[in-house]
């Protein structure tokens, strides 16, 4: 048994500690927006907000996501609405499936650094693979975010 | 010729699954396979074969039933754009149904980046129906002639009275319409969404995590499942040992996978079936299996690369003779001669091969699965089952990503077998050591060049030797040798005008399963060709671009029996216009160079122009510059994106890409050994598309083939050193 607290409600699921938490989100609590991509933290798909840092949910276990306020994909609208507007207005996606855990990586950096330079988003951005070759939209879409955060601050 | 009919018959709507009711309008879009004809006949009963689909709901919303999988490529957006541009529709008011797998919606295979090159006039067609159909409607409750009246924002406008009635409200009467022969199609001037920069459709739910891939699909009572697979392709189940499978926390039975010896077959192996899908990963890993490695244990690519290129050193099987090649080399004032080899590469698409399948207890069979070609996976499913394919259904989910891996239906095939043994609906997920051990590859290859120059640098002969297993050995008996459309692309199509040609093809037999990959062969001689003239350029101290231009010669045209001509000119302006862009000839930061490389494929024209360094021995790419002209850009926004990523597709291949098999069993496993590039190492990407009136081509593979030879011929700029062999992180560049 183990409760974890996403996207601001209470799930209480029936599994083990040392399961992974991207499996428990998505086969027991059923928030399928947070994707498997590699199972080894090389490629970011599973990308979740813990505690407000953009961490690898395929290799954090249950145990360690406890207590702790995780933020998937289906809870950025409260975090940052803005961003996910501008991804939808630039068209990044294309096959779609790695951007919940580009948005939240961004989304993550967007909370620490406000105006971030083209630098600052490569380390931040690089731990999350595209396949599809989405990165020079992602970028965009990340400084125009902060652009429009920073007008209407 | 198209056929446009109006769907009223009750049955055949419900069978298409829309909802009853207003007005649907269908098109026959001719297929290529003339079985699919006659299986379409019994299906309608007659020789009238609708197979591409419109609805206009008496709500106004225009309904497309879409027959081509999205898996990034946009299909969804740019088919929709097209009908509604000519209906004159508003784009908010309209939505996509994705259709299941059925010879009834025409060819559904997505691939061969042909899905708007082969609808685009179809669509047009349907789109000026309806339009015609609604003013028609208009004009009999106005009293009106329909020719007064005009088409705007989802409603039909007499512009004399400035009245205007709804689409939707038109609906019911249009429905009763006669269908007008030959509907006036717009004048490309006045589009309103094609040549725009129109958004995806399913824009919004991928930004935030709703859209539905393969894994997402939840049943009841639904089981997951991870399977245990041969390392060596084609190896046997020798025996398994399950107990400690069993042992792991929610894993709950342990079965055979049979191994199914069709193309798209299942390999066969052993099953974990768990209530979780970590738990069926780890019940997997807990397996004790032995395998018979069988015919292809003794596969090592370090071998095998030697055999390949010592089969291109000596004379091959003729599949091109112009001119005599002989003579050319006897008098000729230089030789040059290369070699060239790429390694095998894998998809890797984000989302690994997963489908969740239904066997249910009258028969049938319900799948939902990402694949690329829905009808294929119903044949297969219909016959592992040995069941009628109208007792199969295939619903196509959104795909994370394609690139020919989910073309091929291996994956859905375990899923129903699994779900056969459990009785209950199984989910099959593989992990991504699966996906990268156990793919269709894309192949190896080994090519020869020899060219001959005369007094005045010009090129006189021209001999190309390929060798590299062939896509039909997936399919058939396995000859050795690659079969016509794999030369033509690059090969016996290469661009140039020369008096002397031979091209052959040397021995090369596959040992492991070998299938389509974005751009399929034209990554290999789309390399050799570029590659390979950058290398005569330089002998005959020629400017790469200039050479280029001359090899060109005249501006010609060659025609294809398909209607779509090869146009020199095309190519020529994607080349300059490319060099242009990138500031080519002009002054460059200290150290750097641009390499320049052209391509035909899939009947467009791309050129790169590729910016390099090269600082302490690591190369860094700064700036990609490429063009395309696919005649009428449908969607300017997918196209450059589809260019841009095609890019860095093209990057990774180069830098990184490389599958190799030692003692049968692929080495590599996941994204740390089997790397692509990421955001850092992206360069600003700079992309134009020429404006062109003529029919759409292909675009989501043409951009991929010139970025390898671009990037090798710009750092022999820099090095002196010429790059035969992809990857550069085996020369330490990366």
């Amino acid at each position: 048994m183990a409760t974890l607290k996403i996207n601001g409600k209470e799930y209480t699921i029936e599994a083990d500690s040392s399961m992974p938490l991207l499996w428990a989100i998505r086969d027991l609590v059923g928030l399928t927006g947070t994707k498997f991509g590699c199972g080894k933290g090389l490629c970011g798909a599973c990308s979740v907000m813990l505690d407000g840092v953009s961490i690898r949910s395929c290799l954090t276990p249950v145990s360690a996501a406890e207590g702790k306020n995780i933020i998937t994909i289906e809870g950025v609208e409260n975090e940052n609405k803005v961003l996910q507007e501008v991804w939808d207005e630039l068209n990044v996606p294309q096959c779609g499936y790695c951007q919940s855990g580009q948005i939240i990586s961004a989304a993550a950096l967007l909370a620490s650094n406000a105006s971030p330079t083209s630098d600052d988003i490569d380390t931040a951005m690089s731990g999350n693979i595209c396949r599809c070759g989405t990165y020079p939209r992602i970028k965009n879409a990340i400084l125009k975010t902060a652009e429009l955060n920073q007008n209407s601050n | 010729m198209n056929d446009i009919h109006i769907i009223t018959r009750r049955s055949f709507i419900r069978n298409l699954g829309l909802a009853s009711g207003g007005l649907i309008i269908a098109c026959s879009v001719p297929t290529t396979s003339t079985n699919d004809k006659k299986k379409l006949r019994a299906f309608n009963g007659s020789t009238f074969e609708p197979n591409l689909f419109i609805q206009l709901k008496d709500n106004g919303e225009l309904v497309l039933l879409a027959s081509r999988s999205e898996m990034g490529n946009g299909v969804r957006t740019s088919l929709t754009s097209v009908i509604a541009d000519e209906m004159e529709a508003d784009w908010t008011m309209v939505t996509v149904k994705q259709a299941t797998g059925d010879v009834k919606y025409m060819d559904q295979n997505t691939d061969g980046s042909r899905s708007v090159r082969t609808l685009y006039e179809p669509m047009r067609k349907m789109g000026a129906t309806a339009k015609a159909m609604l003013k028609a409607a208009a004009a009999k409750k106005w009293d009106v002639a329909a020719t007064s009246l005009i088409a705007e924002n989802h409603h039909i406008v007499n512009p004399a009275t400035q009245k205007k009635l709804f689409f939707g409200d038109l609906v019911s009467e249009a429905a009763t319409m006669p269908v007008p022969e030959n509907p006036p199609l717009k004048d490309p001037k006045d589009f309103n969404y094609i040549g725009t920069d129109l958004k995806s459709i399913d824009g919004p739910g991928f930004a935030s995590g709703k859209p539905k891939y393969g894994m997402d699909i939840k049943l009841d009572g639904m089981k997951y499942v991870a399977i245990a697979r041969c390392p060596v392709t084609f190896g046997t189940l020798k025996s398994f040992e399950k107990d400690d499978a069993t042992a792991v926390v929610g894993v709950e039975q342990v079965i055979e996978i049979p191994k199914i010896n069709r193309p798209f077959g299942s390999l066969g192996g052993v099953a974990v079936v768990a209530n979780n899908t970590w738990a069926a990963f780890t019940g997997r890993d807990a397996l004790r299996v032995e395998w018979e490695p069988g015919a292809n244990k003794g596969y090592s690519t370090e071998a095998y690369t030697k055999m390949i290129v010592d089969n291109v050193h000596q004379k091959g099987k003729e599949v091109q003779n112009i001119g005599n090649i002989n003579r050319a080399f006897a008098n000729a004032e230089h030789i040059v001669e290369s070699t060239y080899t790429m390694p095998h590469l894998v998809h890797a698409p984000m989302e690994v091969p997963n489908a969740t399948a239904h066997v249910k207890a009258d028969g049938s069979c319900e799948v939902w699965a990402p694949t690329q070609d829905p009808q294929t996976a119903r044949a297969e499913v219909a016959d592992f089952l040995k069941v009628d394919k109208e007792n199969v259904t295939i619903n196509v989910t959104f795909l994370g990503g394609g690139f020919g891996r989910k073309s091929k239906p291996d994956f859905i095939v375990e899923a129903v077998a699994a779900s056969k043994a459990i009785n209950a609906p199984a989910q099959v997920v593989w992990t991504r050591e699966d996906d990268i051990q156990h793919s269709y590859y894309h192949t190896i290859s080994a090519q020869y060049m020899k060219g001959a120059l005369d007094k005045e640098g010009k090129v006189t002969g021209w001999l190309h030797r390929v060798a590299y297993p062939s896509i039909t050995s997936t399919f058939a008996p396995d000859t050795g040798y690659a079969a016509g459309f794999e030369f033509g692309m690059g090969m016996t199509n290469q661009p140039y005008p020369l008096e002397n040609i031979l091209c052959e093809n040397a021995k090369a037999p596959a040992h492991v399963r070998i299938g389509w990959y974005r751009s399929v062969i034209n990554i290999i001689q789309g390399f050799s060709v570029n590659a390979f003239v950058d290398e005569l350029a330089a002998k005959a101290e020629k400017d790469p671009l200039a050479f280029r231009l001359e090899l060109l010669g005249p501006d010609r045209i060659v025609e294809s029996p398909d209607g779509y001509n090869f146009d020199s000119a095309k190519l020529k302006h994607v080349l300059t216009t490319a060099a242009k862009n990138a500031g080519y000839g002009g002054s460059l930061p200290e150290g750097h160079a641009i390499g320049l490389a052209m391509h035909y494929s899939f009947l467009s024209y791309v050129a790169s122009a590729i910016e390099v360094s090269v600082v302490n021995g690591k190369m860094k790419i700064h700036k990609i510059t490429s063009v395309i002209d696919c005649g009428t850009a449908v969607n300017t926004s997918t196209i450059e994106a589809q260019m841009q990523g095609a890019a860095i597709f093209g990057m990774s291949l180069t830098m990184y890409g490389k599958i190799t098999a030692k003692d049968g069993a692929i080495e590599q496993s996941n994204y740390h050994d089997y790397q692509v590039v990421r955001m850092n190492e992206t360069p600003e990407i700079n992309i134009e598309i020429i404006k062109s009136s003529a029919k759409p081509t292909g675009v989501g593979e043409p951009g991929v083939p010139p970025i390898a030879p671009a990037i090798v011929n710009a750092l022999y700029q820099v090095t002196g050193k010429r790059y035969h062999t992809l990857p550069l992180k085996d020369h330490g560049l990366v």
